[in-house]
């Protein structure tokens, strides 16, 4: 049975009408950026396809992406795709435990090997033998090669499993490493951002079931249709930046006004991103709305990136020391022009006294 | 005039005028020198903005026309940049001092360090040259030959966000970003990049005019004239 099994039978299993599973397909096909027609392409292929399971892994992380993934902004979106997800396996999310649920692992591959898709979320610790992520009495590391061994593709949820996030930041105790310098030989599609959006979220499990292929992806390994501009080239604010208006400090006029926050540390403008458009909670707000700065959370290394408060930031200059580009430029420029100055004094003595002495130049 | 044979040394020597820097040399001498003002002091105002301005954000576009100039800018940066490596493969012996440093070579090295030396007070006669001394050649390749590529690279890898993902910028340069660790870090090396042409800047005038001072051959006339004239 559960080969011939659709992701719409499951669907009318799990109680989600004809009428709710139809909105679902022309509003992922909108969020997808396709055109109308492809509604009824999504439709056709869910009705007919054998259903694709997921498997949700969970490493190092805080959870935050299955937080948001479970609050889609459009409450419906979210159920359909979550009741195809977490038949199979999510620890998060579902009802069986222990044994009972490491069993389910095996059984999806005897029975998909090679045709369901992995999604992790968090990255594998690799030190000690990657001692500092142990699940079922083993190494997370284990589990996952074990699983991406099986899989058709995987998707690398927020920046954990992306880019390292957190917890590999600067010194990177337990050397947590992102699934793709892990996982080399199954295609990774980065859906990176602490969280990402629920929608992107969405809309990219959805596209990758419905259609049997990856999205496009860029250099990065991200989605296009969500990752291909910067918070910045869609941003509300950005006539304020174009303007030369900026809010100075947190409690100015030019922040009552509402003007751009590159000056207090805004990263919108370095920021792959799609919070500008989709917005955040079903379009309720996002950072920038909210009055506060992008922190670059979708970033490859975005902790290790200086202050979140400052436009220009610091990285490493030498050993473990820090400063910003203004700061080490200018201290170059100034010793060049201390420097020229001193060589010019000490020019000018030796050139008089040549003069005097009357030696040849 | 001919550019004399080692035996010919003498005739050098007996304080005739050479001609080292091209029409195309120097144009682009001055171009360069130009668009590093401009796009130093508008790269540096896209980083560090101005205070804010007030009144409607439609009557404004401050930060718009600065970026644009920025931008106008770079573009003559690079066209410059292009045309002076062309002009090193097809001009006299001194334009292709431009392309690389004569590492190879111990006469190179042992003028390096004589103009170190010279520099040090440790010498105190400099030696004469024709183009660029070997000093000046080093800083010039690696401050202007590799640090120019860095910028254009740089450069173009930002614009590229503007125009986005799959434009001409995008598909040439675009690759940096990753490489050099994403947008926020590549931005922070463009900016360091400027301060590093600010630098050279500073000690490269200070040198030119002192040369015309002190040296025995000029210096900021050959950039203007294009013939290097010795006073002994």
């Amino acid at each position: 049975m559960a080969d011939t099994e659709t992701f719409y039978d499951v669907m009318r299993k799990h109680g989600i009408t004809r009428r709710s599973f139809l909105k679902f397909c022309s509003l992922t096909a909108a969020g997808l950026g396709l055109g109308p027609e492809f509604a009824g392409r999504i439709v056709h292929a869910l009705e007919t396809k054998p259903r694709t399971p997921v498997i949700w892994l969970h490493g190092l992380e805080c959870t935050c992406c299955t937080e948001s993934f479970i609050r889609s902004g459009n409450p419906l979106a979210g159920d359909v795709v979550l009741s195809m997800i977490s038949l199979d396996y999510d620890d998060t999310l579902m009802a069986a435990a222990g044994h009972q649920a490491e069993e389910l692992l095996e059984q999806t591959i005897e029975k998909y090997d090679g045709r369901y898709i992995l999604a992790c979320e968090g990255n594998p610790p690799l030190n000690e033998d990657g001692m500092y992520c142990i699940q079922a009495g083993k190494p997370y590391v284990e589990k996952l090669r074990h699983m991406a061994d099986h899989c058709k593709a995987i998707i690398a949820w927020g920046s954990c499993a992306s880019w390292g996030c957190v917890q590999a930041a600067r010194p990177n105790p337990t050397r947590a490493t992102p699934i793709h310098k892990v996982i080399t030989d199954k295609p990774v599609v980065k859906v990176p951002g602490c969280p990402p959006i629920a929608e992107v979220m969405t809309g990219v499990i959805t596209y990758m079931i419905a259609f049997d292929e990856l999205p496009e992806l860029d250099r990065q390994g991200r989605p296009k249709m969500f990752y291909s501009q910067r918070l910045h080239d869609k941003c509300y604010r950005r006539p304020h930046f174009d303007a030369g208006q900026f809010v100075e400090r947190f409690d100015d006029e030019g922040a009552r006004k509402g003007y751009c926050l590159y000056k207090v540390g805004c990263k919108g403008p370095t920021t792959y991103n799609a919070c500008s458009t989709l917005e955040w909670n079903g379009g309720l707000s996002w950072p920038v709305k909210s009055g506060h700065g992008c922190l670059g959370c979708a970033e490859d290394n975005f902790w290790d990136k200086g202050s979140f408060y400052s436009a220009v930031t610091n990285f490493g200059v030498m050993g473990g020391a820090e400063a910003t580009a203004d700061r080490v430029g200018g201290v170059i420029a100034g010793a060049a022009a201390i420097g020229v100055a001193a060589h010019a004094a000490v020019s000018a003595v030796k050139h008089l006294s040549r003069d005097k002495s009357g030696e040849a130049p | 005039m001919s550019i004399p044979a080692p035996e010919n040394l003498a005739v050098h020597h007996a304080s005739q005028p050479v001609y080292v820097f091209e029409a195309p040399v120097r144009v682009w001498h001055w171009v360069h020198a130009l668009s590093v003002v401009v796009l130093s002091i508008t790269g540096y105002l896209i980083a560090n903005p101005l205070p804010s301005i007030g009144g409607e954000a439609s009557e404004h576009f401050l930060m718009g026309n600065l970026r644009l100039v920025h931008f106008i800018a770079g573009y003559v940066f690079t066209i410059g940049f292009v045309v002076r490596v062309y002009w090193g493969f097809v001009g006299n012996r001194y334009s292709r001092e431009f392309l690389y440093l004569p590492v190879w070579r111990g006469d190179w090295w042992r003028g390096l360090f004589d103009e170190i030396g010279y520099y040090l007070f440790l010498r105190k006669r400099s030696k004469r040259s024709l183009g660029h001394n070997p000093l000046a050649q080093a800083a010039m390749w690696l401050f202007n030959f590799v640090l120019g590529i860095f910028m254009i690279v740089s450069g173009f890898a930002l614009y590229s966000e503007g125009l986005g993902l799959g434009s001409w910028a995008d598909a040439l340069f675009g690759w940096a970003i990753p490489l050099f660790g994403g947008a926020q870090n590549l931005r922070m090396l463009h900016i360091l990049g400027m301060w590093l042409f600010i630098a050279f800047a500073i000690i490269h005038i200070y040198m030119a005019v002192r040369a015309d001072i002190m040296r025995r051959q000029s210096s900021v006339s050959a950039i203007i004239s294009g013939w290097r004239t010795y006073r002994d």
